[in-house]
């Protein structure tokens, strides 16, 4: 499975157990509008980091917060690969 | 739509409240369904009624009730939006009401300054109460703007909740225009709303401001003042803030519910100057004494809560009057750091969990021995909650995934049928031993 699409999954996972209704999912997505609140992005980060051992918001090295789901998922494909 | 109410319509004594006058000298429970009548009930009621019980929004009919026999009630005021919005402003009793500028010139209706009593959460589920008044919550704060400029202020936060209710009384305190935030209102619509509104001093936790740099803010947004409370603000977020509103001032301040508020910090940087702790002329320009005692924060303040009420409460403050902000610290070179929260109690995107409480649900299954609930980090809120499981009977499930998968959604569904979202674990494990202090306590980790 590409990380786009765990990506996906983990998004869907987490709206269905927090009974939330998620928006249709595309690139251009704004984050802030698709249906999932603060704690479920927070589930949302916490079990990608179980999935693909990686946490892109730990490194700060001036980390820009992604706008869409898009900039969400290119956060992902250029983590550094777990060691 | 958007309600508004004109700070000069309540000087002169307006009110939508018929009955305002049989809550002279008496404990009222405030619980409406909005902020904006809260507001405006706030300031009716203070010089009027002897103690304004201010709740917060979601208690259950359960805590309501042990709130209002705690606090010894004898009034409640609850308000539909839908009679506030048809209501007409009705007359016309003299304001006591020391909250706004050139309020209480009268002498005041209550024998004396009106208790003001908050919640805060509490190990056992039931909300704590906490006793203020209008000096030790607003005392520290400017009548009028220091600079002469117009303030337009908001928050993020409901204002019936401590960090909310700080903002509410900077504005109100100065007569500055407030712009409330909408629970069900998108967060880039509430910004516009805010930047259309000439919003120039704005507050939220770290966690809104997370939300709100990721909504990415209107162009035309441009506050002067950008602060941040409730959590530990982390470098990243001041970092981001700074970088989407290069002139705001970006602060972050200390401040809790027992504790009031503790200070402020405008140097970008995460943590506190040490200076705070070591300079003891700093008490004089600030009226609030910081020390660091067993690696935790102590603050004494005029500002303090005077006591909790109710039978089982413990003091606020120690004996010198200072009270355990329950916050470690770590001290490297010049600046202290927060690390985390002393007895495990969580921060959730600035809402409190208690292990406790959590670990009360489900140790309520009589398959379960002993749970352990803590913190895991988590960069959008702080921190979430997860919970280790011990089996009352080691050998159940050992070789049935299927079963042990099964108990483990039993467990979590009681978990969701009794607390709010953000305390219920987001993932919970079963485990053969949770770890024990020599006392046979729980040990708990202590971020």
């Amino acid at each position: 499975m590409s990380i786009r699409d765990t990506v996906y999954a983990v998004f869907r996972q987490v709206a269905e157990s927090q009974d939330r209704t998620l928006a249709p999912m595309t690139d251009d997505l704004r984050l802030t509008e698709c249906g999932l609140d603060s704690l479920s992005f927070a589930i949302v980060v916490a079990s990608l980091e179980d999935e693909l051992n990686t946490d892109p918001f730990a490194s700060s090295d001036g980390i820009t917060f992604p706008n869409t789901l898009g900039d969400f998922v290119k956060l992902y494909e250029r983590a550094p690969a777990p060691i | 739509m958007e309600a508004s109410v004109a700070f000069s319509d309540l000087v002169n004594g307006a009110t939508f409240f018929d009955r305002i006058g049989d809550l002279r000298n008496r404990a009222v429970l405030l619980a409406t369904n909005d902020q904006l009548s809260t507001a405006i009930a706030l300031i009716e009621l203070d010089g009027l009624a002897r103690r304004i019980v201010l709740c917060t929004p979601e208690l259950t009919d359960e805590q309501l009730s042990s709130v209002a026999a705690t606090a010894q009630t004898d009034a409640i005021v609850t308000h539909p939006t839908d009679k506030l919005m048809g209501h007409p402003f009705a007359i016309r009793s003299r304001m006591a009401s020391r909250l706004l500028p050139g309020g209480g010139r009268s002498a005041s209706d209550a024998a004396s300054p009106t208790e003001w009593i908050l919640l805060t959460s509490g190990t056992t589920g039931m909300p704590k109460l906490v006793v203020h008044s209008l000096e030790s919550l607003a005392g520290a704060l400017p009548r009028a703007p220091e600079d002469g400029h117009t303030r337009v202020w908001s928050t993020f936060y409901d204002i019936r909740r401590y960090g909310g209710l700080q903002i509410y009384l900077r504005a109100v305190r100065s007569a500055s225009s407030l712009v409330l935030s909408n629970p069900s209102e998108p967060l880039h619509e509430f910004m516009a709303r805010a930047a259309a509104a000439g919003v120039t001093h704005i507050s939220g936790t770290p966690t809104h401001w997370r939300r709100a740099l990721m909504a990415g803010p209107p162009r035309n947004f441009a506050p002067r003042y950008v602060r941040l409370s409730g959590e530990i603000a982390d470098q990243a977020v001041l970092d981001g803030l700074r970088a989407a509103f290069p002139t705001a001032t970006i602060a972050h301040a200390f401040a809790s519910t027992e504790a009031g508020v503790g200070f402020d910090v405008n140097d970008g940087r995460a943590g506190f100057p040490a200076a705070f702790i070591d300079d003891v002329h700093s008490h004089a320009a600030t009226g609030v004494d910081l020390k660091v005692s067993d690696n935790t924060l102590r603050i004494r303040s005029r500002r303090n809560a005077l006591r909790y009420l109710g039978d089982a409460s413990s003091p606020i403050m120690d004996g010198d009057g200072f009270v355990d902000t329950g916050d470690l610290v770590e001290r490297l070179g010049d600046r202290y750091y927060f690390r985390g929260r002393h007895g495990g109690v969580i921060n959730v995107g600035g809402l409190k969990v208690y292990p406790e409480e959590v670990e009360a649900v489900i140790n309520a299954d009589p398959r379960v021995r002993m749970s352990l609930v803590r913190a895991r980090r988590n960069p959008i809120t702080g921190a979430i909650v997860v919970a280790d499981v011990m089996l009352a009977d080691p050998q159940l499930f050992r070789d049935d995934p299927v079963g042990r998968e099964q108990i483990t959604m039993q467990l979590l569904k009681a978990c969701r049928l009794s607390l709010p979202s953000h305390k219920v674990p987001t993932s919970l494990r079963l485990v053969d031993a949770l770890p024990l202090t020599p006392t046979g306590k729980l040990l708990r980790p202590n971020a």
